[in-house]
Order: structure tokens, then sequence, then C-alpha cells
């Protein structure tokens, strides 16, 4: 089992036609992940990778039942890509573009909640990948097999670096939700998404600086997550006022701290782990346990 | 990126928001000669881009030029908060009747914008928050209908502004709504925002921060970069388009993806509590790609730090296999040349045992391949407090 994305998924990919686009459906028709469409306006017909590409993503779900859209666009047309992929009322859009204005993602999830059919991840993230099951982004196929650990986290590597880790335990579902100011599934949304698989047994959850939003997740955990949680939080040395790589990886003033979020899961009965490392520890001892 | 005062008011003018007329001086002399354009007293105001500068004396009015020219003389080269002043802003004096506060900002949390406004201006506004909640009135905007006249009316009247302010304030928050949207901004605020003594409602402070994502819609925001505040590794980094953040310590770090190098900069922090305190000498995301010439350009920035005595470079393989890494990091030796620094390297993941051995059989001296990241980090710091 798993969340979102299982092997019913059907992956149309937007900008496959571009360098990004067309490296990575190589890449997740290489795992076995069914992309069965990709999008761009002015190449239809065209194939990449042997995919066919459509005008839009309504024609592609039309054509080929796809089912999960894919976003490699750029930032300039990245609004657009969500726009359409919402209009299609396609059920989940995964948004990779790193760089998207804030004011664009807010319009675009925006848009998405008043029509309420898609759901959004990302943007600037790595994707989703239910391990041995279908792939949807960047995230290394190869990494770990299947199994019953779900996770949630803010950064690409840091979720493959926890996948390597327990690989020997297996996942059912990895999602990167993004490290912009705003994304279109947060950690909240997936706790409760792993909290009601049957095929997850135990949750990590990955963190950093800016926002609220750990805090948040750990109100959360505390009032309906049963299931084990461990958390790791990244940037506990970063330095006030200075963006760490991702836009929304900001402290600001005395808010968005490591040390709050730390505290805030750990008081949500979270265990929270000093290093990733120690964090895998925490978690392969829960899963001998189970 | 946060603007001056005298920049927020260029945006404001070209919106539409009244703004009181005034120049930016960087010399007694140029406050003087505003000074005189203007005529009758004026304001000279420090610019930097930090809260409380009325406090620390960076705001002083003048009667006339020559104390205009008195009072920048004092106020040019002031430290505030550690910010140098470098500019003034000259403008003419207000005839103030009130003060209130207005801005627009994301809401990360609700992921919309926020409009939040008030009777009370001109004092720190977490301090009205905190003191006083119910007079600082929040109201979200849908980013789909974002704030006409009726909107900015609803804003006006929530933060209880009294009637003679009422229209002023509404037509004033209608064209700040248009600066946040058009400039791509995640923060437009006025305060004090205030009522003059004829009647009209002017933005007498600004402060505006811009996305940096949105710049590519936005050439013009190139002329309002601070350059002399910029670190030079870091100007370095970006034109070489590397996402590079200089901090204060002795260990260099180098890794791909912005969470693993944030979890890089905690786990060295940790290691050197053990040898007198060795901390990240700076922030640096290659990117998934770790090619050769990307690691070339990222080492040779990090070396070109004096205060580096080690390097850490911590690649998780995913997407780049770690033996393409290994070779990416002995051509980039090569490229940048003469290293003498020492590199404790931690390659983990895809192909992870390859990369190894390919370190392992070149041989470098200056090369010390760790398995893993608690114990790299700890050999980095080590090494950093050997070498000091």
């Amino acid at each position: 089992m798993a969340i979102w994305l299982d092997e019913n998924s059907r992956i149309v990919v937007q900008g496959i036609t571009g360098g990004e686009g067309s490296k990575h459906t190589r890449r997740m028709l290489a795992s076995g992940a069914k992309v069965v469409a990709g999008v761009n306006a002015r190449k239809v017909g065209q194939q990449v990778e042997g995919v066919p590409v459509f005008g839009s993503v309504a024609d592609a779900m039309a054509e080929t039942g796809a089912n999960v859209s894919v976003i490699f666009v750029p930032p300039k047309f990245t609004k657009d890509a969500a726009i359409e992929a919402v209009d299609a009322a396609i059920p989940l859009a995964v948004v990779i573009t790193e760089g998207v204005p804030v004011h664009d993602t807010t319009e675009f999830f925006a848009y998405s909640k008043s029509k309420g059919t898609t759901r959004i991840i990302g943007p600037n993230c790595p994707g989703i990948a239910s391990p041995g099951v279908s792939n949807a982004g960047i995230i290394p196929a190869d990494i770990t097999p299947g199994g019953r650990i779900g996770l949630v986290s803010k950064s690409g590597t840091l979720t493959y670096q926890m996948m390597y880790e327990l690989r020997e335990f297996g996942f059912s579902t990895c999602v990167g939700i993004g490290g912009d100011p705003v994304i279109g599934t947060t950690h909240i949304d997936a706790l409760d998404a792993f909290q009601a698989d049957p095929g997850t047994d135990a949750i990590v959850m990955i963190g950093e600086i800016g926002g609220d939003a750990e805090e948040r997740a750990a109100a959360h955990i505390e009032a309906h997550v049963t299931k084990p949680v461990v958390g790791y939080v990244a940037g506990f040395t970063a330095p006030e006022g200075k963006t760490m790589g991702h836009a929304g990886a900001i402290v600001s003033g005395s808010s968005g701290t490591a040390q709050a979020k730390k505290e805030a899961l750990e008081k949500a009965g979270v265990r929270v782990g000093k290093t990733p490392s120690e964090t895998a520890r925490l978690m392969a001892d829960i899963m001998r346990s189970l | 990126m946060d603007l001056f005062e005298y920049q927020a008011k260029k945006l404001f003018a070209e919106h539409g928001v009244p703004v009181p007329t005034g120049k930016v001086a960087t010399t007694p002399q140029q406050a003087r000669e505003i000074a005189t354009e203007l005529g009758g007293k004026v304001v000279v105001k420090a610019q930097v881009k930090t809260g409380g500068r009325g406090k620390a004396g960076g705001v002083k009015v003048a009667d006339g030029p020559e104390d205009a020219y008195e009072k920048a003389s004092a106020i040019l080269g002031m430290d505030i908060k550690g910010h140098t002043v470098h500019s003034v802003l000259v403008e003419e004096a207000s005839d103030i009747a009130e003060e209130y506060y207005a801005s627009f900002l994301l809401d990360r949390a609700n992921r919309t914008f926020l409009a939040m406004a008030s009777r009370e201006g001109g004092m720190e506004i977490e301090e009205v928050a905190a003191t006083n909640p119910a007079a600082l009135a929040r109201i979200h905007i849908d980013p789909l209908t974002g704030v006409d006249a009726a909107k900015a009316r609803e804003i006006a009247v929530a933060a209880k502004l009294p009637d003679a302010a009422l229209d002023g304030a509404s037509t004033l928050l209608a064209k700040l709504w248009k600066v946040f949207v058009k400039s791509d901004a995640t923060l437009v605020e006025v305060n004090p925002l205030i009522l003059t003594g004829d009647g009209r409602v002017v933005a007498l402070d600004g402060k505006v921060t811009l996305d940096e994502n949105a710049d590519f819609r936005h050439p013009e925001n190139a002329d309002l970069v601070d350059v002399a505040a910029v670190d030079p590794l870091e100007q370095k980094a970006k034109e070489k388009g590397l996402n590079y953040v200089k901090l204060e310590g002795q260990v260099g770090i180098i890794g791909n993806g912005a969470g693993l190098v944030m979890s890089t900069l905690d786990v060295v922090t940790y290691a050197g509590e053990e040898f007198g305190g060795q901390k990240p000498a700076n922030f640096l995301d290659i990117g998934g790609g770790a090619s050769a010439e990307v690691m070339a350009n990222g080492l040779s920035i990090i070396l070109g730090d004096p205060s580096v005595k080690s390097v850490f470079v911590n690649i998780f393989g995913g997407i780049t296999a770690c033996d393409a890494v290994a070779n990416g990091i002995i051509q980039a030796l090569d490229i940048v040349g003469n290293v003498t620094t020492p590199l404790v390297v931690r390659l983990d993941g895809n192909n992870a045992e390859e990369g190894r051995r390919i370190l392992k059989e070149a041989n470098l001296s200056v090369v010390k391949p760790v398995d893993t990241m608690d114990g790299a980090a700890k050999l980095a710091a080590e090494l950093a407090a050997a070498a000091a």
C-alpha cells in the first residue's frame, strides 16, 4: 500500500520535451513507473522516450487515462502549467520546478483550492515515490525497496539519505513536499494520509528552519496521529536573516528556528534525532520493536 | 531582498502611494543641496535595513540647509545595530496629526496574503500585537481577487481608523496593494502611515521585501542591490550560479541539496565543540549534478576564504552516482591546483563504494575519505583545529 501514488498511477509529464523533463521521463520509465503522456502544445504528435506528446493536460488525460502530472516547466511558465493541470481536474500535480515566484504559487494554490479537485505537491520538491510501485518526480528509484515506513520531507537529499539509511526496512511512500515558503501539500496532509494508510506502520518527518509548519505538524500529531513518528530538523546553526538554499529556509527574528521546531515535536511525543543518522537509528529501533 | 526606505518610497511613488518629497544623499554637501531645493524644515533619515534607528539617533529634524548639513554629518557613518549608515534620506518635514500602521504580507502558514492595519502606528508593530492585539486588524486577502476599493475600505474600517482618514487610507491601501503585487513583494509595510494636519494620508516610512525568485520579470531590481553590503565571496558564487552563504567558522562546507548542507552545518558545529569550538565557514549547495566543473567552482570559492582551515565535502549520490562525484573531486583539485587544505570527503548512496575506491586509489594526500557523515564532521573539525 502507499499514499497518493500507487500501481494505478498513470503519469503525464508537463515539459517533457525540455532537458530535465526528458531526462527524468527516462528515469521514471526505467524505474517501472507508468509514464503515459507528455504535454507541449507546440510538439503535439511527437514522442519523447517513446511517450506520446499531447497539446494539453486535458487531451493527455482523455487519450491515455493519465491521473498524475509531473511539472518540469521553467519558473516563468509554472503558474500557467499548474493552472492547466487544475483546469483538467487531474487528481495529483507534482511541481518539481525550483525558483517559482511565491506570488505565482500562492495564486495557483488558491486556484486549486477553489476548484477542490487537484492535490498539488511542491513546488521546489523532488516529488513522490512509492518504491517498487511508482515514481513521480526525481527521487532516485533504486535507493530502497518497498516497505512500511512513510516519509515526508522538505528536503530532497535528506530524503534520499534517510531512505538509504533505512533501506533494510523499506518505504511505503516518500513525499518531498519542497522547501518553498508556500507549498501545495504540507507535513500535516502527509501525516494524515500515512495515519490512514494500512500499508504504513511508522512515519519519518523531516523539517528545516523557516515558517511554523513543523510546529503545526507537532500539534496535529499530538491530536490525530497514533502511529510512531520520528523527526529531524535541519538548520540549528543557521544564522538569522539568511536564506539557506531553499527559498523558505530562513530564520526571521526569533521565528522559524530549528530549536523551536524540535521542542514542539518532542512535546508532541515525537522522537527527534540530532543528526540524520541518529534519526534513522531511532526509526530502526521502532521498526524492530513493532 | 530588503529595500532601503528611499527605494521603497520610490516604488510607492511609482504606484501613486503618497510619500513626502525627498532625495537620498551620501554626503553632507548633498544633504545641504537637497534641503535648499526643498526649502523649509526637513528630516534627515539614516538609510539602514534595520529597525529602531529613531531611538539610535538616526532620524533628525533640520531647520534649513546648514542644519541639514550638520545633521547629515552626524548621521552618516553612524553604526546602528551593526549597520553602517552610508546614505541619508532628506525629505520635507510632515505635519503629523496622527500615526497609523498598514502592511500587506505573505502569510506562509495560511498560504495566502494578509493585510494588517492599526490605528496605533509609529511604534514596533510586534509591540502592538503583544500588548494590545485588539488594536491590530488582520484581514486575509484572496490571492485570486486581491484588494479593490471595497476591500481597502474594509481594511481601514477594521483598523478603526477615524472618519477623517478613511477615504485617504482606503485609496492609499488599494495603491499599496498594487505595489505588493506588481513588484512581487513578500512584505510592504508603512509605519507610520500618517494623517497630516491638512487631512492627507501619507506613507511616512516604507519597508519592502522583494521575492528574488521573481527577479526574472524585474530586471530593474538589479539596480536595487546594496553592492557595498554584499560579501565578495557570495558575489563570486552568485556569478557562478552557486548557492553560497558566508559564515563565521573555519570548516569549509560543500554538499548537494539545501537540506543536507544545513544538516552538515549542524553536525560540524556539534563535532567542533570537542575541538575548541570549530564551526562551519560557509553554506554551499552545489545541487544535484555535482560535476567536476561545479565542484571546482565551489572549491575555489571556499579556498578563497582565508579563514577556511579544512573542507568537508558531503555528498549523497542520488541522481548523480558517487563514482562520478569522486572523479569530479579529483578533476576539480587538478583544475584549482596547489590545494593544501585538507579535504574530508564523505560519499554515500548510489555507487558509494566505487566512489570511495576511486578516491583511495587516487592517493591524494589532501583527500581524506570517511564513510559516515558524523565521522567526517569530526575529522574535519579536528583538522581545522590542528591547523589553527
